[in-house]
């Protein structure tokens, strides 16, 4: 069965049209990303599914239940907001508690659902919430989400100022609530969260321009990707940017990327434009492209409009 | 002058109670340079940055921060830095021009200076087509640019930027950092946080912290080489899961 139904969902902010025509699945035990600019639709969508807002036209059915039967959609849906929004003057273990209760249950019944994350937090369990790290604050909104036993889990960039070791630990628990069978729908601006999903939605201006596993969303890049080095990045890239062949050139790591607006093998003329402005220690190699690339090309064409 | 320092730290220390938040750090940055301040979260980061920017008290050990000791003259090291907080913070019911001429007085700048410094920004960094508007009513992207040349606004000679692309989408942080490099091409010393590992390579030197240490410091390519790891997220995971030795 599916996990998370929408249908031609569509929302608008006076204007602004937030959503436009938006419908997907998201299976049980499947990890669904959303991914687009700031401003694109993500909160949105994550708020109407969740049954904080109302969409204007449109319908999403979670686990079974219509989003118009509120009331037992909420007991369904675990949703962690992209801005902490616990209280942060009560303990960690006060806002559980609080929690449990919301939702009819005790801290003592849901322990076990959730004890895989508490255990990261039960040292801390007298800190005020407030207080804890950023790592911390997001396991404890997590458990706060699933104390219901959510059937489907919506997280909002959950990851957001969080350090590449804590939301290793982040992910490895995603994988195993997905293993339990839950579907789970999470915005994120890390590309390297992304190709952790089963199937990646990238969202522009309200609408899904494409959904498809993150490998296979890479390989539909049109053009060929180089990975450029000099001594001087950033004299590399302002130079690049000036050079009558490019499509579009950006830093990457310890490489620029390096996209010809020309298909065959320009390594040899690249490195000769390069020397010639005395560039050192100059690299330049074909690389597969990866989801960051086709994003960084989306936005570009935006931009560019 | 090229390799004045800029910042200096000898034996930093910060204790809250028992807790050592900052335990005995020490190191250097060179003017113009870009230092990346890595740490996992709750390392001790926004604490040191809190002393360097003369907000808070060291509880031991030095730091000389555009020439200034910390300790001594707080207030003066605050007219010589430029900050920038993981929270946005203009404005946001004022136009970019309202921002520029409040943070300029709260600096103590002359309108004269201030209305030839607003010129300057705008064209520098293209903001001619916002500069009438409600901050509220911009994208993130123009926001991260806005709240950068405010940072500078002051000529300041160094920038704090606390985790400043922090949610930011791949491609607005990349415009991000041209800034950034623009910047410190002028000479401008900037000190940044980050949690994405691809910018720590567009630093000229990083430091990780440790439950309070700085566990290792050098260029990008030197660390790679010392831990023998393929990338920054390699050697970030080696030294910061290599805690409490």
């Amino acid at each position: 069965m599916s996990g998370i139904t929408a249908s031609h969902i569509a929302k608008s902010y006076r204007k602004l049209k937030a959503l436009d025509d938006v419908s997907f699945e998201v299976e049980q035990g499947e990890i669904f990303g959303l991914i687009g600019p700031d401003g694109a639709g993500k909160t949105t969508l994550i708020r109407i599914l969740t049954t904080v807002m109302l969409p204007d036209s449109g319908t999403a059915v979670i686990d079974g239940t219509d989003i118009m039967d509120y009331r037992i959609v909420r007991k369904k849906v675990g949703y962690m907001p992209g801005r902490f929004s616990l209280y942060q003057d009560l303990s960690v273990e006060e806002n559980l508690k609080f929690y449990a209760t919301v939702f009819g249950t005790t801290m003592a019944e849901s322990i076990d659902r959730i004890k895989d994350i508490y255990s990261h937090l039960e040292a801390f369990k007298d800190r005020r919430a407030g207080a804890l790290s950023g790592g911390m604050k997001q396991k404890l909104a997590l458990c706060c989400a699933l104390i219901n036993e959510p059937k489907a889990l919506f997280l909002d960039e959950p990851t957001r100022g969080v350090d590449p070791i804590s939301r290793k630990e982040f992910w490895e628990i995603l994988a195993r609530l997905k293993a339990s069978g839950m579907a789970i729908m999470v915005s994120t601006t890390y590309m390297d969260e992304a190709n952790m999903c089963d199937r990646v939605a990238l969202i522009q201006k309200g609408k899904i321009l494409k959904i498809d596993r993150p490998a296979a969303l890479a390989a539909s890049f049109p053009h060929s990707v180089w990975a450029v080095k000099g001594s001087e990045m950033y004299r590399l890239i302002t130079d690049l940017q000036g050079y009558e062949h490019t499509f579009n050139i950006y830093s990457f790591g310890e490489y620029a990327h390096y996209i010809d607006a020309r298909s065959e093998d320009i390594s040899a003329e690249l490195i000769a434009f390069l020397a010639a402005r005395a560039h050192k220690d100059i690299e330049v190699k074909a690389i597969d492209p990866g989801i960051e690339d086709v994003f960084i090309a989306l936005e570009d064409t935006e931009d560019g409009k | 002058m090229e390799n004045e320092h800029i910042i200096r730290v000898e034996s930093l220390t910060k204790r809250f109670g028992d807790f050592i938040a900052v335990n005995n750090i020490s190191f250097e940055v060179k003017k113009g340079e870009i230092f990346g301040f890595l740490g996992a979260n709750g390392a001790g980061k926004t604490t040191a940055i809190r002393i360097l920017t003369g907000l808070s008290a060291a509880t031991s050990g030095k730091a000389i921060v555009a020439g200034y000791d910390v300790n001594e003259n707080p207030e003066k090291v605050k007219k010589e830095i430029g900050y920038m907080s993981q929270k946005f913070s203009l404005y946001e019911d004022l136009t970019l021009k309202e921002n520029i001429t409040f943070y300029g007085g709260m600096y103590g700048m002359k309108y004269r200076d201030i209305k030839a410094k607003t010129k300057e920004l705008v064209e520098r960094f293209d903001l001619g087509s916002v500069q009438n508007e409600l901050i509220s009513s911009l994208p993130q992207g123009w926001k991260q640019k806005l709240a950068f040349s405010v940072a500078i606004l002051h000529n300041p000679k160094i920038i704090f930027l606390d985790e400043p692309t922090s949610g930011v989408d791949p491609y607005t942080r990349r415009q991000f950092w041209l800034m950034m490099y623009e910047a410190a091409s002028h000479g401008v010393t900037l000190f940044v946080t980050t949690h994405y590992m691809d910018e720590a390579e567009y630093c000229n030197r990083i430091s990780i912290m440790v439950d309070g240490r700085i566990d290792a410091l050098g260029s990008p390519s030197a660390l790679r080489e010392q831990f023998n790891a393929k990338d920054m997220d390699e050697v970030f995971r080696i030294v910061a899961q290599n805690k409490k030795t």
